[in-house]
């Protein structure tokens, strides 16, 4: 490790600073950033987790017997808000905070202070949201999409629409970050065709942030107008137009999901070349697939209004431009299983968490081409089909590739070997338990229950429990998860090599583990073979 | 178990997943362990059935392909049995072929939801006409127009019937499966009224919203068209039997959005001219002229093309 040497002449900054507030609460530093933003959604990720717990139990049985139904709603309201802006974006933004320095080989981010900034951000926001829940008339209980004129009927509306804003700032602080770290701070030799593919998808991905976060400002805020300062944009009354909040919505929404997919992707393409020990299958078609979909997400957003009583034409139009997104999305799929074959496979944590993804984020890829066809939306539309749905893509989907990737990667953030043995035990209960959970919701919303009800017929009964079975469990395992993390952090003690996996590429793999505090001060001198994709031809 | 056992076992469950598939469709409500979409009793309703059936069969033989090339990789290139990692990385045919082959197969299926959208558009050439509001948390029903007469004064709220309602307040200790209407259970899914209509007519609804957005489905007629306030939105159905269809409030509209169902009884026309009358008659004395008319109507001329 040539640049390793470089730090005994930067003495000033060699280490962490040994003051807890001045480290954690004061920090540029991209690895300890990182660390924070990944704490934060682990911990959003388990109050979530909680109201979905909340969700299950009331719908174990038909009948209410824990909750009212207003209580209801906020939970899931909040789950939403919470899983998607509080876990799933921050630990994307926090892999991609740890691991885009060390994998262009730039020696921090761009704008390490605008770092600390926007991770600062959001413990306020979150704070500011969750303490609406204690507010007399308590939080939104609209839905996370707040669709005017019922989340006008909020008394918490000032508080969610603020909240959401410090959301958005600190996105698109992050996003700007990344962007510039990415395009400016290379390592001479890393060609933009030659970065990693999560790197690839973190650039598309933060175009996305700075294109549709002000819009969902700008939705938020005409609420917040409608609602406090006499506007009408939403209100018919005054000449305004409920739809009109559903179309700026959803030009975010669709964006937005993608937003919470395009990073997994770039992670899958990470983990299973590692392991299967060869390169990835069609490098070049695997970044234009993502900047392709990028694209198209931006023309589909009405597949979401379907029921709203759109023009014909512009029916037809949402659905063909959604149906098109299935070939890019198909390209990445097939890609990864020829990477996978010829290859030669083992199958730690990190592998099985990936190829989970591959399998039931294409079930969830399945029902969204389902979702697509109009006519047959105008059944599945707001039902369980479609929470079965979006838990397929965002859980199995989003949610195991952050998973693959913090097994992928806490060995070279903490210098030891997570345990191998339960990583395998909370990867089995986790694939057993989110099918229980998701996929009897399939059946449920075939048959004819709507989302967002607290209660329901007992033809719903059966597959009602099974999913709540399910869901209780998928809930427990995770604290196998929060177990394996306690345990390499503080008590493991199986050392950690700087190449971790055997078939492991890239730069991040060329510093020592854990990643010293300072790396790449110096511009480490690439080595083709280091790289992944180091070969302009491959 | 012996043989026999095992026989009767596997046909019990044969049985049952025919039932789960194929059975629900000419069951007007949705049954337990159902697992497909309802074909529904009207002319269109086949459309989303049909599309949700083929979509899914696509999607299947898709999914054995790719998770089956899969699986076979994973046994076949495991390091564990020897085996030794190639460095291609390219392939352009099979690129060119995996962009082509879905491409192919998603004209198909839209060639076929184009069809079955255009067919539904078409609102014109109806019979009736009757307007929906949604309310927090119940909906009006107003009789417009049949065969070309405009009716006054039939119209009416419909909401949660009593026995549901009792039941599931909060610690009640009432028991949901004891809500029934004969032989089905109906918790949450009845009305004190429900919206009566003939079979075999055209019906065009016109829907809005009162307060905030609804959503007004019926899972049997294959569609549901959102109640939004200041916007009306057309749909239509044509319902086949006679029977009694319920459904729910599809969108999400505050704390009782789970408790505003829908139901819809189909009669025959010459019983929903009876029970229009009635309720023409009902409404008061300048509304019963036209309403005797109606009920002497013969049968619709239109009836005969409604195939």
């Amino acid at each position: 490790m040539s640049h390793a040497a470089t730090h005994d002449q930067h003495d000033d900054h060699h280490g962490a600073p040994k003051n807890f507030f001045q480290r954690w609460c004061m920090s540029t530093n991209h690895k300890d950033i990182g660390t924070l933003y990944l704490i934060f959604a682990l911990t959003m990720f388990f109050i979530g987790g909680s109201f979905a717990m909340v969700i299950r139990a009331e719908l174990f049985k038909p009948g209410l017997q824990l909750v009212q139904p207003y209580f209801f709603n906020e939970m899931t309201t909040l789950h939403a808000l919470v899983m998607i802006f509080g876990a799933i974006m921050p630990a994307f933004v926090g892999l991609g905070n740890w691991m885009i320095p060390l994998m262009v080989g730039a020696p921090d981010m761009a704008l390490p202070r605008m770092n600390n900034l926007s991770f600062w951000i959001l413990p306020f926001a979150f704070t500011l949201l969750l303490s609406t829940l204690f507010m007399p008339g308590g939080s939104a209980a609209g839905g996370w999409t707040m669709l005017p004129p019922l989340s006008l009927q909020s008394s918490s509306l000032a508080y969610t629409v603020f909240a959401i804003h410090l959301m958005g700032i600190s996105s698109i602080m992050g996003a700007i970050n990344i962007i510039a770290t990415i395009l400016n701070m290379r390592a001479p030799g890393m060609d933009l065709l030659k970065m990693p593919v999560f790197v690839w998808s973190w650039l598309i991905t933060a175009f996305l942030l700075i294109a549709v976060m002000p819009v969902l400002a700008g939705a938020v805020t005409m609420l917040l107008t409608d609602k406090y300062f006499g506007t009408n944009f939403f209100n018919p009354g005054g000449g305004g137009d409920p739809v009109l909040y559903q179309h700026i919505f959803w030009f975010f929404g669709h964006p937005e999901v993608y937003i919470m997919i395009l990073p997994a992707f770039g992670i899958i393409s990470e983990v299973i070349p590692t392991f299967s020990r060869k390169p990835i299958f069609g490098y070049k078609a695997m970044v234009f697939a993502i900047a392709s979909i990028a694209f198209l997400s931006f023309i589909v957003w009405a597949h979401h209004m379907f029921t709203v009583g759109l023009p014909l034409g512009a029916d037809i139009f949402f659905m063909y431009a959604t149906m098109l997104i299935a070939v890019p999305t198909g390209v990445k799929v097939f890609n990864w299983v020829s990477t996978m074959w010829g290859g030669s496979m083992t199958f730690e944590t990190p592998m099985l968490f990936a190829i989970a993804f591959v399998i039931l984020f294409t079930i969830g890829g399945f029902s969204g081409l389902m979702l697509a066809m109009v006519p047959a939306d105008f059944q599945y539309h707001d039902t369980y089909f479609v929470v079965a749905h979006f838990h397929y893509v965002l859980v199995t989907g989003a949610l195991f590739a952050i998973i693959s990737a913090t097994y992928y990667w806490l060995p070279k953030w903490t210098g030891r070997m997570y345990s191998e043995f339960w990583g395998k035990v909370h990867f089995w209960n986790s694939v057993i338990w989110v099918n229980v959970l998701f996929f009897p919701q399939h059946f449920l919303g075939l048959a004819g229950m709507p989302r967002r009800i607290p209660d329901y017929n007992v033809a719903f009964a059966n597959f009602n429990m099974i999913s709540s079975i399910g869901g209780f469990l998928f809930g427990a395992s995770q604290l196998i998860f929060l177990g394996v993390l306690i345990h390499c952090a503080f008590f493991s003690r199986k050392k950690a090599a700087d190449r971790v996996w055997e078939g492991a590429k890239g730069l991040e793999w060329t510093v020592p583990s854990p990643a010293p505090y300072h790396t790449f001060d110096v511009p480490p001198v690439i080595h083709e073979g280091d790289l992944a994709h180091g070969h302009p031809n491959d | 178990m012996t043989s026999g056992g095992i026989r009767r076992s596997f046909a019990a469950w044969a049985a049952l997943a025919l039932a789960s598939f194929g059975g629900a469709a000419h069951a007007a409500e949705p049954g337990p362990w159902q697992l497909n979409m309802t074909r529904g009793v009207t002319t269109w309703s086949q459309v989303p059935y049909d599309l949700n059936n083929i979509t899914l069969g696509v999607c299947v033989g898709i999914g054995i392909l790719v998770f089956g090339a899969m699986f076979i990789a994973m046994f076949r290139f495991r390091k564990s049995r020897g085996a030794v990692a190639e460095k291609w990385s390219h392939n352009t045919t099979l690129e060119v072929v995996w962009t082509t082959i879905p491409v192919i197969i998603l004209i198909t299926l839209a060639y076929l939801a184009t069809g079955g959208l255009t067919s539904w558009a078409n609102t014109t050439g109806s019979q009736m006409t009757v307007k929906i509001t949604g309310y927090q948390w119940k909906w009006r029903y107003d009789y417009i127009s049949y065969l070309g007469k405009p009716i006054s004064n039939v119209g009416f709220m419909s909401k949660l019937d009593a026995q549901s309602n009792a039941t599931r307040q909060l610690g009640s200790g009432m028991d949901p499966y004891a809500v029934k209407v004969g032989d089905e259970n109906t918790y949450l899914r009845n009305v004190d009224k429900p919206l009566v209509v003939p079979v075999d007519t055209k019906i065009r609804f016109v829907i809005t919203g009162g307060d905030v957005i609804h959503s007004w489905w019926v899972p049997q007629f294959g569609w549901k068209v959102d109640a939004i306030p200041g916007i009306v939105n057309a749909a239509w159905t044509d319902i086949k039997t006679p029977g009694t269809y319920r459904g729910q409030c599809g969108l999400l509209c505050g704390q009782d959005h789970g408790f505003m169902p829908i139901v819809v009884v189909a009669k025959s026309k010459a019983d929903f001219a009876k029970w229009l009358a009635a309720q023409e008659a009902q409404a008061g004395a300048p509304a019963a002229a036209p309403a005797a008319q109606t009920a002497e109507l013969p049968a619709p001329p239109a009836a005969g093309k409604q195939g």
